[in-house]
């Protein structure tokens, strides 16, 4: 009897390692067949490995200033020119490349998390509770979600760590709008039924059965997000309420090059190209992500 | 119908006391000392103390806070410390020039947009469906501000075929406020020469964006219209023996367009926070701009003001579109407890 219980084990691992195995290569065929992501990841991957090796990859000190080289047209020796105060725009688009992807993260780092347990509370102890958050989260997606940033951003003073802040701010609402559909579509389950009355407490429904379940759709809507809040806080670097000089963040290299837009066109427009490449790259990827993540695509 | 407007129209109330907390806690967290930038840095500490008591700056927060909501309920929104003008004057002042090009935005982005999502669900895969749906991607990709210098410096500076930023050429006199509206004002006043004009210096900024929103909509507008095609009543429509013009237009694009309701009222949202960007490079007078200098120079009171108005038409542009919506299609409202 305890042979074949053990029998019956392996073997149901064994079968639970093919579905995963499967699965996986169900993954990668559809990403394979899909051509756009495999282009969008590629960009992202570039992205990473720029980021990483920046300080390999850039030519020059990207605070360096050599006044004397001051707005040099893109050439052998400056590759994309060189800006008012004479520092190297490659190197600093190259450099640019870190502030974008860590404003990117960190935002993702906090408001998915804030936005998950605030959906999941909502969903699952429903009444009173899900009627405070959920109109809480009305409130703040009655703002357009750039204004919101950027009038967090202003009183809360420039910089990255307070653009990141803002950002998160606006953005953790639909996470919590999401996980509240997610858990109210689960909470009811037998499955969850049956965990309970085995005795598992609500958090240890909510954190091992319930949380699982929001993550593909979650994970789906950060990778369609990722663009938007990189294109905020460019945004807010801009308009002089995100990164501050001189600090190489893309938006700002943009407006720092505005006054010399038309007989030095190279300081705007090549830091701009950059933000329109990544951004592009993560909507391609996210697209993507719905489509590998979504069970009908899967069928076919 | 009249159940869920009801309930719409509550949470909206519910939404707008906590628009005017938002903004409130907004004007707490502001760092700077606001009665400073008032009186000016050599300002004797008396002259403070008295503007402070002025602006109630010396009581405790929740006083401040009723206070707030009371003269905000009075309509009265403060003073610009910039303009030295109430935000409410300055508002209406502001405000037309936006609606103006966010309309004329949107007016673009549905007439390219649409059309363009249904050729693309209709010729799939096809090299308009591609084209169509590189647009879009780089129409969602596309940093405005970027998009906006990029236009200016070729159309403007290179080419010459725009005029330079701003509403309307400085020789020509605004004509008489009716709307705020330029377009409309020139031609109740049937001055043909500023109408023109106006129109050429809508043209750059409404293209940034109109890219934009027609990015939305063309994407949306082709994913509905495939799942409508693909319907059992769309192939008996073609067996019958319909014609294909018929079917795509009467059986397929009507329903095709209920989801595209909800995305365009979502864009004119969008049109709305791209306008901080778009009318600060081409030097738009519209609230957009008005916002971003008032975010810049901590001008409280028109930060606000403008955070709030565009909370609000933003709020009743959603309102708007769930009521679309539940009118075209009836199971919404049946469906609501």
């Amino acid at each position: 009897m305890n042979l074949t219980n053990a029998l019956n084990k392996t073997e149901a691992r064994r079968q639970r390692r093919e579905a995963r195995l499967r699965y996986l290569k169900d993954s990668y065929t559809l990403w394979r067949r899909n051509r756009l992501m495999v282009v969008g990841t590629g960009i992202i991957i570039f992205l990473l490995l720029v980021a990483a090796a920046a300080p390999l990859l850039a030519t020059h000190d990207p605070y360096e200033q050599i006044l004397p080289d001051r707005l040099l047209p893109p050439s052998a020796r400056y590759y994309f020119g060189t800006d008012s105060l004479g520092r190297d725009i490659y190197s600093r688009v190259v450099h640019g490349s870190r502030v974008t992807l860590s404003i990117a993260f960190i935002v993702a780092a906090i408001s998915t998390p804030v936005g998950l347990v605030i959906g999941v509370l909502a969903g699952y102890f429903g009444g009173a509770l899900d009627e405070i958050l959920m109109r809480l989260s009305d409130v703040f997606l009655a703002f357009p979600k750039l204004i919101l940033a950027i009038a967090f951003a202003a009183a809360l003073g420039p910089g990255v760590e307070n653009a990141i802040v803002a950002i998160s701010v606006a953005n953790w609402p639909s996470y919590a709008r999401l996980a509240r559909a997610e858990t109210l579509s689960v909470r009811n389950n037998d499955y969850i039924q049956v965990i309970r009355s085995m005795g598992a407490s609500n958090l240890r429904i909510m954190v091992g059965h319930i949380t699982p379940m929001c993550m593909s759709s979650i994970i789906v809507r950060l990778s369609l997000d990722m663009g938007t809040i990189i294109l905020t806080a460019a945004g807010l670097g801009f308009l002089g309420l995100g990164a501050q000089p001189p600090v190489p963040e893309w938006g700002l290299m943009v407006s720092d090059g505005r006054q010399f837009l038309v007989d030095q066109w190279w300081v705007s427009t090549l830091p701009g190209f950059a933000i329109l490449i990544v951004v592009m790259g993560f909507n391609l990827m996210g697209d993507g992500f719905r489509d590998i993540l979504d069970p009908h695509q899967r069928q076919s | 119908m009249a159940q869920y407007l009801i309930r719409r129209i509550f949470t909206l109330i519910i939404t707008l006391i906590g628009i005017m907390v938002v903004t409130f806690f907004i004007s707490l967290v502001v760092p700077l000392d606001p009665l400073a930038a008032i009186a000016g840095p050599q300002a004797p500490q008396e002259t403070v103390e008295r503007l402070r008591t002025l602006y109630g700056f010396d009581q405790p927060v929740y006083v401040q806070f009723f206070r707030y909501l009371q003269r905000l309920l009075q309509g009265d929104l403060g003073t610009s410390f910039q303009t030295g003008r109430p935000v409410l004057d300055d508002i209406f002042h502001y405000f037309p020039a936006t609606i103006e090009l966010a309309t004329l935005a949107l007016i673009v982005s549905i007439m390219v947009g649409i059309p363009l999502g249904i050729l693309s669900a209709v010729y799939r895969n096809s090299p308009i469906d591609h084209f169509s749906r590189i647009l879009s991607l780089i129409g969602v990709s596309m940093p405005v501000f970027w998009l906006g210098l990029v236009l200016l410096l070729v159309f403007y500076f290179k080419l010459g075929w725009f005029p330079e930023p701003g509403r309307l050429d400085i020789m020509l006199i605004e004509p008489e406020r009716v709307t705020g509206l330029l377009l409309i004002d020139s031609l109740i006043a049937l001055d043909w020469e500023v109408f023109w004009d106006a129109l050429k210096h809508m043209a750059l900024p409404a293209a940034v964006l109109g890219l934009y929103g027609l990015a939305g909509i063309a994407r949306i507008v082709r994913s509905s219209m495939l799942d409508v095609l693909s319907q059992e009543y769309i192939k008996t429509a073609r067996i019958k023996g319909l014609n294909e013009f018929l079917v795509l237009t009467r059986h397929a694009l009507r329903n095709a367009l209920v989801p595209a309701v909800t995305v365009i009222g979502l864009t004119y949202g969008g049109l709305l926070e791209g306008s901080v960007l778009t009318e600060t490079i081409f030097s738009w007078p519209g609230l957009g701009r008005y916002l971003a200098t008032a975010f810049l120079t901590l001008d409280l009171n028109a930060v606000v003001g403008g955070t709030m108005l565009v909370a609000l038409t933003f709020s009743l542009a959603n309102l708007a579109v769930d009521l679309i919506y539940a009118f075209l299609n009836p199971k919404i409202t049946l469906a609501q407890p």
